[in-house]
């Protein structure tokens, strides 16, 4: 089989036909530490000074896997003088205008203080991350913001959350796939009652360091493996929660799978349903079958976008999920951004159209 | 389910160790004496718990004994009904679990002399695959170099979760012996429990364990792909046994498309994965983690892209299916022939000379 790289069949005309898109997800990014002192209390000033963020990987600063390109991002997205996704003004005109995006999630993934080892520390600086999001960018209303919890000390990460619940700029609550310990355990509901509460998605971002290998069998060598492994997370991720019984307890928790891929779902909701039935004595909680509440209560963003040969096969994979689950994203700044006028391999009928650019997104983030 | 097409070849069964006292007679006199002396226990992994539901089909269960442990109760259960004409036998015994590299070696070594004189001497269908000890890959070759002579060993066995991920040079002995030797390279479900099964950390319940051995055969061929295994040893297979094979699209989907983005980084990975998976891995079909419907499995053999991957596995006596319902509703005439005999054929090739009707 030859791998078509450049094969693009036929190009959707989104823009000419001003089809107003929803991006779920989009990554603001500080230039250093420095950008959120003024939103930190003076002894996480200090903490950040002296120490650093201390995450639960080897280096204080840049990743164990080097990315492929610096800072992960497009050549086009850097700011004069600062990093990709530094700045408002390029990211409205390069992002926004440009992509006629009226809806746009913003998650501030990275340095964040989600997992520090020193989890004060990192409650302080997740708490200044979302003060410096509502200072510096949701001035732009397009722009909705995801709450950053420190979500490896439940009583501090619903705190936050409760800190932020009556401001509608911010539509979900952000986790990321590798957690210190499986999500569905008991010690994460806390955070999950109160987004459910608060009406607010759990968005679960790819990425993170909770410490353990990002494979059963140890650490991979390359990035590559990193980054196609986060599908793997996420199925980890997603089987916890499921098997745990937090779908079952938790009636209105709603999960947002983002940057992990589509396509791995209904095998994996295939073979839990599998297990379900045979082992099913071993989950007395569960009261459905697996696949009944990942219809329910999973969407999925869809960047990097599967991109099988032929590509239409995609359309299967979505067929099986549902084209009521999928949410666009282009992650910008980073290098496997998506252009929505190149992500889908056909024209497809105008309502699945809208649905998947536009309309999931705005019922999901009660928007409408 | 699919009609079967008689004289198939099981590339997956589990004949069980009934006790570790059946060692005896097969383990050195150091190690025989380290068994009694410390009182070493059952060496039965976690991955299967004795009585759970999926470690034996209820009607496969024995009166007394661990499923599997009895050939003539494999003969009626797992051969004849079937119209077997050879199956393969993964012996799951835990000993690549052992911390001790020289026990583990020791015990690999016993288990295969007990095979070989406790199965294939007695069973002409049988064949068997090498147990090796992953923990050391020199001793793994030894004992692949001692073992592959005898022409009824027709693979090499190794857990798809151990200390590493199974593309790393740590391996790479194992697979030129492999390749030296014509053997495939078995990679089954399984785990050293080295570490947690999911990057998240230890899961609560069994299912999520279960469920994990998809993801980590996702990972191992991510693993094997990058690290240039294949580029290496040209003439390497791998078979995926006990791996479930629906989830393989939508993984080499996203292992390509990352591969034409960053293969500044893997440079000897000189084609797509897919088309590296598709020459040189073969997936075992049972369990079957099926879509609902005959018309989605369709479709999903479409998205495989090749009808030369699947290799027939009953995987007794694991409970994976009810009476003969091996395969899947959904697939044609020949798509049977080719899973149940002429893949097989294809992939070891120790086989052929003897599988000729």
């Amino acid at each position: 089989m030859n791998v078509q790289v450049t094969s693009r069949p036929i190009v959707q005309p989104a823009t000419s036909s001003k089809l107003a898109i929803a991006d779920g997800d989009i990554h603001p990014q500080r230039n250093s530490y420095k950008d959120l002192f003024p939103y930190m209390e003076a002894r996480w000033v200090e903490m950040a000074k002296t120490f650093g963020s201390r995450p639960r990987q080897a280096y204080q600063a840049g990743p164990a896997y080097p990315k492929g390109q610096p800072n992960a991002s497009r050549r086009d997205a850097w700011p004069p003088g600062g990093r990709p996704g530094s700045s408002l003004p390029l990211l409205q005109k390069q992002l926004l205008d440009e992509n006629n995006i009226t809806l746009g999630i913003l998650n501030p993934t990275g340095d964040n203080g989600a997992s520090f080892q020193n989890r004060e520390f990192g409650a302080g600086v997740a708490s200044a991350m979302n003060r410096w999001v509502e200072a510096e960018w949701l001035i732009e209303p397009r722009l909705k913001g995801s709450i950053v919890v420190p979500y490896e000390d439940a009583d501090a990460a619903v705190a936050e959350i409760e800190r932020w619940a009556g401001d509608p700029r911010f539509v979900q609550v952000l986790m990321v796939t590798r957690t210190a310990n499986p999500p569905g355990q008991k010690q994460y509901w806390k955070i999950y009652e109160a987004a459910a509460a608060a009406n607010l998605p759990i968005g679960v971002h790819a990425f993170g360091f909770g410490g353990y290998p990002v494979t059963g069998s140890g650490w991979p060598s390359f990035y590559i493996e990193d980054m196609v492994g986060h599908a793997q997370s996420s199925q980890s991720f997603l089987t916890s929660l499921v098997i745990e019984g937090v779908f079952e307890r938790i009636p209105n928790f709603k999960l947002v799978l983002i940057e992990s891929g589509f396509a791995w779902l209904p095998p994996l909701a295939w073979r839990l349903d599998k297990l379900w039935t045979r082992l099913k004595q071993e989950t007395p909680h569960l009261r459905r079958a697996p696949s009944e509440y990942i219809r329910e209560s999973v969407w999925l963003t869809t960047q990097p976008m599967e991109e099988p040969q032929p590509r239409e096969h995609v359309l299967d994979a979505i067929d099986w999920i549902g084209w009521d689950r999928l949410i666009f994203a282009t992650d910008y700044p980073h290098w496997d951004y998506d252009d929505p006028t190149q992500v889908l391999p056909m024209p497809l009928p105008e309502q699945q159209r809208r649905d998947f650019f536009f309309n999931n997104a705005m019922k999901l983030y009660r928007q409408v | 389910m699919s009609l079967l097409e008689p004289g198939g070849i099981d590339c997956d069964i589990h004949p069980a160790v009934p006790n570790i006292r059946a060692l005896h007679p097969y383990l050195s006199d150091h190690w025989r004496d380290v068994v009694i002396q410390r009182g070493v226990h059952e060496l039965e992994s976690i991955a299967y718990p004795t009585n759970s539901p999926l470690t034996s089909r209820p009607d496969w269960r024995l009166p007394n004994g661990k499923p599997g442990s009895d050939l003539d109760a494999l003969r009626a259960h797992a051969l004849t009904p079937f119209g077997t004409s050879v199956a393969i036998c993964n012996c799951l015994y835990g000993v690549q679990l052992l911390f001790s590299e020289d026990m583990g070696a020791g015990f690999a070594r016993a288990v295969n002399d007990w095979i070989a004189a406790e199965w294939l001497d007695k069973e002409p269908r049988l064949r068997a695959s090498i147990v090796v000890p992953m923990q050391n890959a020199e001793l793994a070759v030894e004992e692949i170099d001692r073992v592959a002579p005898d022409k009824r060993f027709v693979q090499i066995l190794l857990l798809v979760m151990h200390d590493h991920p199974l593309g790393k040079r740590h391996y790479w002995p194992i697979y030129a012996a492999a390749e030296r030797h014509g053997l495939p390279v078995g990679i089954h479900a399984g785990s050293a429990y080295r570490h947690p099964v999911t990057p998240l950390g230890w899961p609560t319940y069994y299912t999520e364990d279960y469920a994990a051995q998809a993801t980590a055969f996702q990972a191992a061929l991510s693993s094997l792909v990058c690290e240039g295994v294949f580029t290496k040893f040209p003439d390497l297979k791998i078979v995926l046994l006990e791996s479930g094979f629906t989830w393989l699209p939508a993984h080499l989907w996203r292992l390509t498309k990352f591969w034409r983005g960053l293969r500044m980084e893997v440079p000897w990975v000189d084609r797509a994965p897919t088309d590296i998976v598709r020459e040189h891995v073969r997936l075992t079909v049972t369990p079957c983690d099926g879509p609902p419907s005959p018309e989605m499995l369709q479709k999903l053999m479409e998205h495989m892209g090749s009808d030369e991957m699947l290799l027939f596995s009953t995987d007794y006596p694991h409970w994976q299916f009810d009476g003969d319902a091996v395969l899947p509703d959904g697939l044609s005439r020949d798509l049977v022939r080719k899973i149940m005999i002429d893949n097989p054929r294809a992939t070891y090739t120790r086989l052929v000379s003897e599988v000729v009707a």
